[in-house]
């Protein structure tokens, strides 16, 4: 298993130097400009020297070669730094990863709006579990019952409807019709008492209500196909033969291999919440992780474009690995030598 | 939650008892802005878009400001030097502003000419990237006379010397915080760039980079009654619509900038009744522009070049041609469905202020398609089997690009129609703005490479004066390989009448000279056909019911006299 994973680790830095490279090359090919934002009133000339103070004057592989080493020296560095209060080398003379539009470290950035995407998508996630795994087990249990019937309607609408309508949906009839909850995220909002905690409750509703009914669509019918398929197997039959109760029956025997193939399909769907729920931070203006990208996309800053995208793919490459590593742990008939 | 009630109408009931007193800094509470676009730093030198410039005139404030009108008025300077009063030197070399004495930075030190050199120098030191630096090429030196003077020169005369220091764009930066910040170390200074020291009614409190902005009352602001708000919160993201819907609709916010979207949404929103959607006309405009050089794909690497001039595009080196479909345009109806109250009919590459407007081209405000028609019938465009006219073998169809927006891609297929009318196919694309705007020379995409037979875009200039837009037009600013594709003269129109035309304004003070050069000017490039002047376009934004003092302005940022807003009782 060690040796698996210490392969499996080797490997990924190949792959992720390959992946960094794509990216780069990418959107340094995409016509973007940082300038285009800038009103016309900005002549052309001004221009050429903003591009040229951003650096773009350099050729694509020294540019390239910069943001590597700026990727994976500089920015550790000054991460272990901050953590423990020391000073490495000359830290002011050390070259940061810099946005284009806001000037300031990329990383800061990060850090300042990970708290927003991880509690509103990370616990419209959780929500999303936490709905589906009972559903997709009922549905199951009681197979094409009224409950699956419902079960399998709502998902197909979760899956089909898409947030931007389901958003728009909730703001209308919550916050224009009934004026109960706001339709603007406050991310300066600080949970200080108990006011504060139903007003950061209140912003949370709506969002996290979207994300859940989408993450739950997709769970609930893994975990419906999953059961279904332990139903069938001889040892349920075995298991009832032996005089089982129904309950010892699912929850020890079918739940627990059914829920192999789920913990997988969970694993691997983390990196998203880390990616953020784009176009719903948009729409209840969020202004977290995804929203970062999204307008660091249309503005054509390409080191904060291409460090966002570049921590993403780490952090699939990484889960993938967990996903595998944990299916070995729960899967005794796994082995990986 | 009865409780709760009951607090709010204790602590209401409370305000109303202290309001009779009114006129009391920071006696109204927080005032709620969104601006779709987030900003992203508070510098307006480094800016990378008009949001930027906005947030951080809240807190930085230039010599001068425009007004609602376009008129320029004094700030931190006494007043602005003209001829008439002897702050402007007789050769216009040379221009002398005079600061308010008293004036202190929101951290209690007091502001001095010296702090005016500097933001001079640091817009103008090499590898700032200043996004002003255009205003300061003709800058010669700015010096400090004595701590209230500061005198700038120019290199050659300038009759209008208020580019530097006038407006949001051109804000005064303090020298104590950024002297560290010259050159290639602006990018550097994010704490500077975030925060900056201002002497504007309010100072940073909390910058969260494109996302939101806390601002508090600034205590050493000279007046003492202002600002009326306490506290200023500017949220960032999401899309003009719902930043409508968030000040017509649910009123959460007070107020939203550039609330562009198509006008029946707008009106079904303001039925509401929280508030208004305001309209302010500037100088912007948006227009066309018919492109003089072959663009086909057959020119090769001659592609949109003008070279020595010998490169005319197949159909519209043609006057006949261009005054059509100049002619066939029906511009009512394109601001009735794009614009509705925040666009205006214009026939002028001028279109404001008054003095400079002209009406001797007036004649393409009424659409004629019969007219057209017969000009390209005389000209020799005969119309072929399937309607579309062709002379000498090239047919009457043109390639038709602009940004991708919603309210251009539906002028786009109007105009299309209007062509098809006068038998000229017309092949619709659009590109998004980031590409379409953005100068990458290794792009065909561009609006300056222009690719393509004609393009749509909106046009703005900093403050009244027309000299430097027009001026976009001259052959020297033709975009070419040689050049990188720099310059604005996208129609690459080549008129040494107009060179000249546009050398003697640059040499000329008296008003009513100057305005009579401009509008020749204007009606030159509106008669050769170079640019098609579709709409006058206003900046439109919504603002709640329930905030007073704001002063619509489309000459300057729009947050420019935020120290007067109040709370309506």
């Amino acid at each position: 298993m060690l040796r698996y994973t210490l392969r499996r680790l080797l490997l990924a830095i190949p792959t992720l130097l390959v992946i960094s490279f794509v990216i780069f090359a990418l959107l340094d090919l995409a016509p973007n400009d940082p300038t285009a934002n800038l009103p016309t009133t900005i002549p052309p000339e001004v221009r050429e020297q903003i591009r040229l103070s951003l650096g773009l004057g350099e050729p694509f592989l020294i540019r390239y070669l910069k943001w590597l080493y700026q990727f994976f020296v500089n920015e550790p560095l000054n991460l272990l730094q901050s953590a423990f209060g020391i000073e490495i080398g000359d830290a002011s003379e050390r070259l940061r990863l810099r946005s284009w539009t806001t000037r300031s470290p990329i990383v800061d950035l990060i850090v300042e709006r990970a708290p927003q995407t991880l509690t509103v998508v990370g616990l419209g996630y959780l929500t999303g579990i936490l709905i589906a795994l009972p559903i997709g087990i009922i549905s199951a249990y009681r197979k094409y019952s009224w409950f699956d019937q419902i079960g399998t309607l709502v998902s197909m609408i979760g899956f089909s409807v898409p947030t931007f309508f389901t958003g728009l949906l909730l703001i209308i009839i919550f916050s224009v019709n009934l004026n109960w909850l706001p339709s603007i995220y406050d991310t300066s909002l600080r949970v200080t008492d108990w006011g504060s905690f139903t007003a950061q409750l209140k912003q949370m509703a709506m969002p996290v209500a979207v994300l859940g009914l989408y993450n739950a669509a997709q769970i609930s019918r893994f975990m419906r196909a999953s059961m279904l398929e332990n139903f069938g197997q001889d040892y349920v039959r075995t298991a009832r033969a032996k005089g089982m109760s129904e309950h010892v029956v699912i929850f020890v025997h079918v739940l627990r291999n059914s829920l192999i193939p789920v913990v997988t399909v969970i694993a691997l769907g983390v990196p998203q919440v880390f990616g953020g729920a784009i176009i719903t931070e948009q729409i209840f203006r969020i202004n977290g992780l995804g929203e970062l990208l999204i307008s660091g996309i249309q503005s054509a800053d390409i080191p904060l474009v291409q460090t966002l995208t570049f921590i993403f793919a780490v952090l699939i490459v990484t889960f993938n690995l967990i996903a595998d590593i944990l299916y070995g742990i729960l899967d005794p008939r796994i082995r990986y030598e | 939650m009865m409780k709760w009630h009951g607090a709010i109408g204790a602590a209401a009931a409370a305000v109303l008892t202290i309001s009779p007193a009114a006129a009391q800094r920071g006696a109204d509470g927080e005032v709620k802005i969104l601006y779709w676009q987030a900003p992203s730093i508070l510098n307006p030198y480094l800016s990378s878009g008009v949001k930027d410039v906005e947030a951080s005139s809240v807190v930085l404030e230039p010599l001068a400001s425009y007004d609602e009108k376009g008129d320029m008025v004094a700030r931190l300077a006494v007043e602005v030097p003209t001829l008439a009063n002897g702050g402007m030197a007789a050769d216009l070399k040379s221009i002398t502003w005079k600061l308010k004495p008293g004036i202190t930075w929101s951290d209690g030190t007091p502001l001095t000419a010296e702090d005016v050199v500097f933001t001079a120098e640091y817009c103008m030191a090499p590898g700032g990237g200043c996004s002003k630096l255009s205003a300061f090429t003709d800058v010669e030196k700015v010096e400090a006379a004595d701590p209230l003077t500061v005198k700038i020169s120019f290199k050659s005369a300038k009759p209008f010397p208020y580019g530097p220091f006038v407006g949001g764009e051109s804000a005064i930066l303090q020298k104590a915080q950024f002297k560290d910040c010259l050159g290639a170390k602006a990018a550097q200074c994010t704490k500077e760039n975030f925060a900056p020291i201002g002497t504007g009614p309010f100072k940073v409190a909390e910058f969260r980079a494109n996302d939101s902005i806390r601002y508090v009352a600034n205590d050493k602001y000279r007046d003492p009654a202002k600002p009326a708000f306490a506290s200023i919160y500017m949220k960032g993201g999401g899309d003009p619509a719902s930043a409508a819907r968030a000040v017509l609709e649910t009123g959460e916010f007070d107020y939203a900038w550039n609330t562009q979207v198509e006008p029946e949404i707008l009106e079904r929103m303001a039925k509401a009744g929280k508030g208004e959607v305001i309209t302010a006309f500037g100088n912007y405009l948006e227009r066309m522009h018919l492109n003089f050089t072959n663009s086909r794909p057959e020119a090769g690497d001659k592609r949109s070049v003008y070279g020595d001039g010998s490169n005319p595009h197949p159909v519209l080196k043609d006057p006949a041609m261009r005054r059509a479909l100049a002619l066939a345009i029906d511009r009512q109806l394109l601001v009735d469905t794009g614009y509705g109250a925040s666009g205006r009919v214009t026939c002028n590459i001028v279109p404001a202020p008054e003095v400079y407007t002209s009406t001797a081209v007036d004649w393409c405000k009424t659409p004629d398609i019969e007219k057209a028609n017969k000009i390209l019938d005389e000209a020799g465009w005969k119309k072929g089997s399937d309607g579309i006219r062709v002379k000498d073998g090239v047919r009457a169809s043109l390639l038709y690009q602009t940004s991708t927006n919603s309210v251009r891609q539906a002028t786009q297929a109007l105009i299309k129609q209007m062509w098809g009318d006068i038998g000229v196919a017309t092949e619709l694309r659009n590109i998004a703005g980031s590409v379409f705007f953005g100068a990458d020379p290794s792009s065909p995409d561009t609006s300056q490479k222009f690719f393509a037979d004609i393009e749509m875009f909106a046009w703005t200039y900093v403050g009244t004066d027309p000299e430097t837009n027009l001026g976009g037009s001259t052959c020297k600013e033709i975009p070419e390989p040689k050049t990188n594709w720099l310059g604005t003269n996208f129609s690459r129109y080549c008129n040494p009448a107009y060179d000249k035309l546009a050398a003697e304004l640059a040499q000329t003070a008296d008003l009513a000279a100057r305005a009579a050069l401009v509008k020749k000017m204007n009606d030159m490039l509106v008669e050769d056909g170079v640019m098609i002047p579709l709409i006058y376009r206003g900046r439109i934004s919504a603002i709640s019911n329930k905030l007073a003092g704001h002063r619509h302005n489309a000459w300057d940022v729009e947050l420019w006299n935020v120290a007067d807003w109040t709370r309506k009782k």
